[in-house]
């Protein structure tokens, strides 16, 4: 009795390629230093007070360089002049971070704009109802179309608005939102029925019902988004804001506080060098890049094509806690494919092989497809062509026979679900065993489907050969990729329509955490408000109308492009190449996005330690020799300590303006190695840097004349 | 045996007490700020003072019972010692002064016990038992109370209330304050500390000379001073003072009892939070910095420099014979790591290095262990701070024990974090510039005098109540100074911290996961020590640069 291996890792035919990027690191694009130059003028633009002070830490820099100017003015020296010249770089570096990320963001709302040029759109005058022939129709520029209008869009012409199609079926291009070149069908009814305006219409004529008003449409929202004009700041954005201008203001005391202890000591500072040990002492590297920071990360995702409708559903991305995944497109691929024939008794696999193939040569489903494949891959049975069977009769798949099969050169083949091929072999003079039976439901435990072949040759009695395992295939990669959203303590759990048992078989084999089968939408509702209610937070992806509620529910709630007008209206983000796995892309790129705040802010504060190694001396060694000692970097003079440790602070903003626009490194793993890490390199890495690059930098300066 | 072998053995003895009593009493704290059931005698208290024991208050609530408690306390200190002439006991003292009652009454009811008189020769027994020493139970009662409110604001979800003020201010001061207070005063009692009602003895000494020895009820006062972190001193010479302190065993056991409930309420955090080792991750915090700060002091000390030093054999200039350079040290350290501010050596005479270090140590907040309550507080808050950064770098919103550190947490945390800081820096600048060079008190020059100056801010401020001394405090825009800057040290703080419970309270409870951050990690531990020294301890930096450095640096 051979025992189906049904365990052993299955030989995934070559039907689908695996979609997982192998590339782990979620980078953005590099800097160009054109980018640089060209974000100049927007970074100087950028220096108006008013704008400025809505960033506390760089208004405060702000201000300073404006004393400094009018002290360098008054009393010039060289030194005060170096001083006021790296306030004001310090400043414009600050907007010019924030000017590059922004730029990047106007390069595709360009792009984009121009798909929005004024389109005419045909409106049908009057009530338009289904089926209804030889409408009025009459010209009108597609910014005057209203929510509920009904439009013709017929082959070669672009679709004036977003909206449903509620008639007609029609192949349409939506590179110009997608960058996918291959065209999707878009029908009335169902799922596929959202057309978004700006896309063009390549065959066929439908009937689109206006869902948006003009300048609300997805390509306005896209552009608004892209460019940040909708931009407003994230919670976790105000909290870090709220920490830094406290620290500002702490460290603005200490330097007005200095002025009256310094003049006790008979060694009052002049403007110049307070400032400049202000500038020093602030968070200026963060508070410079904060909001390059928040832009770029959006600005990732728009790389991967997915639109976040606000920035605080990027930073709950980060937080999420529990991901619920569709079964198929994520978990699985879409079809179930044959996975191994299983033969019964003494029967040789490869005559099982032979008529499985057989049997399915005329089945164009993508199961039967798996079939060929796999008995081709499997025991190099070359693949016949319909046609060498000239005398062939091929038995269609029906809901009655459930099989199919072909009656050939008088030998019969039939393939189907076990009840109605155990018929139809005691039918043709043959029996089955109990074999069989454990067989079939040993493949149904597993949470495959078992298809049973069997054949029955001239006036012999009809025989079994074999069952062929139809499996779920789950995409490869995918438990590793679960495995790390658990070490990063995410919950992944699977939602499929299957019965439990195939659901358990296919969940404990793709590793998740959990899986609810035979899902509703009232189920899914259910399972993300428990889960909410826990103080977890809920990511899921959904293209369909009874989604939209779960959708909305969620913490981030992930749209299909595909997907209806509601599922796009009530998720807070939207894929535009629909793709359900970007899910944990997208968890990623949330993460990254705080953990680069986190790590400037520590490079940022660790920095102090340095500068005031730098300046304290500089500033009281003449009066107090003693604390000549602090100067352990054995600065030059104290004037090129100050000067240094100002460029330092300067060159360092532009220094990390790339960090802040690709994100730092970023591997899923656990809370503690990631603090480990990043603490490690940001904060005992900004601790010792400063000492290093200050000492760099006074090495030049000291050439300076002036600063001796 | 030498003296470093016995400091060290001090120091041990002291540690292994602690760790002895960390369990048993943050426990029974915690027990007692957690249970149901009132005592008779509580409830007759809450019956008198018109008090529900079994309500609940909303953060504004709770801090407006704060407050409101304080305010009269500070009208009726107040008002005793003005009146004290009339009052039984007063051993003829005149009313005290109104710039000094004003300042003492703030002093006292802040936890600070900034003392700008001398005992002895100023307030009268009953002023000293039935006003001070009153105060000194309950202002550290208040501190306690505090941080028990902060604590239930990580417990409670989705709840608006953070407990009843009036019941832990009763309960801490009559079920854990008073029993340990009446069981030590007796052992000091034992240890040789006067406990008496006696006027001064004028005795003739054997030079023929007239000498006045004034009695008391020392030992009463003496306990609770040291466990409550308050820091007045019967005598002005404070801890120092034979009657007060007078051998080894006193200094040590003083020593532990200002110690013993601020570490032990880590413990009772621990317990309340549900993991013992959130409370383990802030005592070893609280810990190291005591350590290393006893042990810098300590090694200052013994720096031979100076031609007195190298004949004492270390910085004896100020210190007890008695008790010598580890255990002037240790008390130092301890002393200013918590609000106690009692001194038993002036700190004035300290090498200049190792006086910087007591007033890095207030400076730092007062944090290890602090004052009863404050010090944990102030701690949890920099917690916060910490996790914010820190939970940032694993990627995830901050979260600390399963609550949110959102845009209004961070509000109330930076706001603590800037208040202390703001008061010593503005005062000490006023005071510059407005009495440099021009006497306004200041006895010294150079940066010792300014040292002197800003050691008193820092002391008022971060209400610790020890001093330097060397400036005449006396005068009344010293005494108002110091009295604001006191009272807004100590309040201020209290309405963030509440307001940042309230905030915590009405959270629901995010579910811990390998995601989270762990704060009670070695490395959160480090994270959390650097942060008190970057964040804390550098905002001073170029104050102590022309003080304690300046002058210590050669």
């Amino acid at each position: 009795m051979s025992t189906p291996t049904l365990s052993s890792p299955a030989q995934t035919p070559d039907v689908q390629q695996p979609e997982l990027p192998t590339e782990r690191r979620i980078g953005g694009g590099l800097l160009d230093p054109k980018q640089l130059l060209k974000s100049f003028p927007d970074a100087c633009k950028k220096l108006d007070p008013r704008v400025m002070v809505k960033n506390p830490v760089m208004f405060v820099v702000e201000v300073g360089s404006v004393l400094t100017t009018i002290s360098a003015i008054e009393k010039p020296s060289v030194f005060a002049w170096v001083i006021t010249v790296w306030l004001w770089l310090t400043v414009v570096f600050a907007n010019l971070a924030e000017a590059v990320a922004e730029g990047r963001g106007k390069a595709q709302a360009d792009t984009l704009r121009k798909t929005r040029t004024d389109t005419m759109a045909r409106r049908v005058v009057g009530d338009w109802a289904p089926g209804m022939t030889g409408v009025r129709e009459e010209e009108v520029s597609a910014t005057q179309l209203r929510l509920g209008d009904h439009v013709i869009v017929e082959a070669g012409q672009v679709i004036p608005g977003d909206g449903d199609v509620v008639e007609g079926v029609a192949s349409v291009d939506e590179s110009a939102i997608t960058g996918e070149s291959a065209p999707v069908i878009r029908e009335s009814g169902g799922d596929r029925s959202a057309v978004t305006g700006g896309t063009k219409v390549l065959s066929d004529r439908i009937v689109v019902k206006i869902t948006s008003e003009p300048g609300k449409t997805f390509i306005d929202r896209m552009i608004a988004l892209v460019e940040g004009a909708a931009r407003q700041k994230t919670p976790n954005e105000i909290a870090l804001n709220i920490l830094l201008a406290s620290l500002t203001i702490v460290f603005l005391l200490a330097v007005v506080t200095l002025q009256p202890m310094a003049k006790y000591a008979g060694a009052e500072q002049t403007i110049v060098v307070l400032v400049s040990l202000l500038v020093a002492l602030i968070p200026t590297t963060i508070g410079a890049l904060l909001s390059a920071i928040g832009i770029a990360g959006m600005d990732r995702l728009v790389q991967r094509n997915v639109l976040a409708m606000s920035g605080r559903a990027v930073e709950a991305a980060g937080d999420v806690s529990t991901l619920l995944l569709d079964k198929t497109g994520t978990i699985t691929f879409g079809n179930r494919q044959a996975a191994e024939f299983v033969t019964v008794r003494d029967v040789d696999q490869a005559a099982l092989a032979d008529a499985a193939q057989l049997s399915s040569l005329a089945d164009e489903t993508p199961e039967g497809r798996s079939i060929v494949v796999l008995a081709k891959e499997k025991y190099g049975l070359r693949e016949r062509a319909q046609g060498e069977l000239a005398h062939a009769t091929w038995i269609e798949f029906t809901a009655q026979t459930r099989m199919s099969g072909v009656d050939v050169d008088g030998a019969s083949t039939r393939k189907g679900a076990a009840a109605a091929v155990a018929n139809w072999v005691k039918e043709n003079g043959g029996s089955t065993d109990n074999e069989l039976d454990v067989t079939v439901e040993r493949i149904s435990n597993l949470g495959g489907t078992p298809l049973v072949v069997a054949e029955k040759k001239g006036s012999e009695p009809a025989r079994v050969l074999g069952v062929i395992y139809l499996k779920d295939v789950v995409k490869p990669g995918i438990k590793e990729r679960f495995a790390e959203m658990r070490a990063m303590g995410i919950k992944t759990v699977m939602i499929t329509g299957d019965n439990p048992l195939t659901a358990a078989a296919i969940a404990e084999e793709a590793g998740v955490d959990d899986y609810l089968a035979e899902a509703t939408p009232e189920d899914k509702m259910a399972l993300i408000k428990k889960e909410q209610e826990g103080g977890r937070l809920v990511a899921m992806t959904g293209d369909g109308t009874n989604d939209a509620p779960a959708l909305a529910q969620a913490d981030v709630g992930v749209a299909m492009n595909t997907g209806t007008s509601a599922a796009k209206e009530a998720g807070n983000m939207v894929d535009l190449d629909s793709n359900p796995t970007k899910l944990i892309e997208i968890v990623e790129i949330g993460k990254q996005l705080l953990i680069t705040r986190g790590a400037l802010t520590t490079f940022s504060i660790a920095n102090d330690v340095a500068k005031y190694f730098a300046i304290i001396p500089a500033m009281f060694a003449a009066v107090y020799p003693g604390l000549g000692h602090l100067n352990i970097m054995h600065l030059h003079s104290p004037m090129s300590a100050i000067t240094s440790a100002i460029i330092f602070n300067a060159l360092i903003i532009i220094g990390l303006i790339p960090l802040a626009l690709r994100g730092v490194r970023y591997r899923p793993s656990s809370a503690q190695s990631l603090l480990r890490r990043n603490l490690g390199l940001y904060g005992i890495g900004g601790l010792i840097l400063p000492f290093v690059g200050i000492k760099a930098i006074d090495l030049i300066v000291q050439f300076i004349p002036g600063l001796h | 045996m030498n003296a470093t072998l016995a400091g060290l053995l001090q120091a041990l003895a002291l540690v292994a007490a602690l760790a002895l009593s960390y369990r048993p009493l943050g426990d029974y704290m915690a027990h007692v700020l957690s249970t149901r059931k009132h005592w008779r005698a509580e409830r007759g208290i809450y019956k008198l003072i018109g008090v529900d024991g079994d309500a609940e208050q909303t953060w504004p609530a709770y801090l407006r019972s704060v407050l409101a408690f304080s305010f009269i306390s500070v009208l009726f200190l107040y008002a005793f010692q003005r009146l004290q002439e009339h009052l039984w006991l007063s051993l003829g003292f005149p009313a005290v002064t109104p710039a000094t009652a004003w300042n003492t009454a703030a002093s006292f009811v802040t936890n600070t016990n900034w003392q700008s008189y001398s005992g002895e020769s100023t307030m009268g027994h009953l002023v000293q038992m039935a006003g001070l020493a009153v105060q000194n139970f309950l202002s550290a009662a208040v501190g306690i109370a505090v941080v028990t409110a902060l604590i239930r604001g990580f417990i409670r979800h989705k709840s608006d209330t953070l407990g009843n003020f009036w019941v832990d201010l009763t309960r801490i001061t009559l079920r854990v304050l008073l029993p340990i207070s009446i069981v030590f005063a007796i052992v000091l009692v034992a240890g040789g500390v006067v406990e008496n009602l006696h006027a001064a003895h004028v005795i003739n000494t054997l030079s023929g000379a007239q000498q006045s020895i004034p009695g008391g009820p020392v030992a009463s006062q003496e306990v609770i001073k040291e466990l409550g972190t308050n820091g007045g001193g019967f005598y002005n010479a404070n801890s120092a003072h034979p009657f007060e302190n007078p051998n080894p065993f006193t200094n040590w056991l003083e020593i532990y009892l200002l110690l013993v409930i601020s570490f032990a309420l880590c413990r009772t955090f621990g317990t309340m939070v549900k993991s013992q080792k959130q409370g383990y991750a802030i005592v070893s915090v609280m810990g190291l910095y005591w350590a290393a700060s006893a042990a810098l002091i300590t090694f200052f000390e013994h720096q031979h420099s100076g031609a007195a030093a190298k004949i004492a054999g270390a910085a004896m200039e100020g210190k007890e014979v008695r008790f010598g350079i580890p255990g002037s040290s240790l008390f130092a350290a301890s002393t200013t790591l918590t609000s106690t501010g009692a001194v038993n050596s002036m700190h004035d005479s300290y090498t200049p290095l190792g006086g910087g270090v007591t007033i890095l140590n207030m400076m730092f907040g007062e944090i290890a262990p602090g004052g009863t309550g404050s010090g944990l507080y102030g701690i949890l808050v920099l917690a916060i701070v910490t996790v914010f950064v820190a939970g940032l770098m694993v990627g995830r919103t901050p979260e600390y024990l399963g609550k949110k550190l959102g845009a209004r947490e961070m509000k109330f945390a930076s706001l603590y974090i800037l208040t202390t800081p703001a008061i010593v820096l503005c005062g000490t600048g006023l005071a510059m510039s407005l009495s440099a060079g021009h006497g306004g008190g200041m006895l010294n020059t150079g940066p010792h005098g300014f040292s002197e100056v800003l050691y008193a801010f820092t002391s008022a401020a971060n209400n610790n109540g020890s001093a330097f001394g060397g400036i005449t405090v006396t005068s009344n825009h010293w005494q108002e100074a110091l009295g604001l800057a006191m009272l807004f040290g100590r309040f201020l703080p209290m309405v963030f911290v509440l307001a940042l419970a309230g905030s915590l309270a009405k959270q629901q409870q995010t579910p811990e996961s390998t995601g989270t951050l762990k704060t009670h990690s070695p490395l959160f531990v480090g994270m959390l020590s650097g942060v008190v020294l970057i964040v804390v301890g550098l905002t001073y930096f170029p104050a102590l640069a022309l003080g304690p450095l300046a002058e210590g640096l050669h």
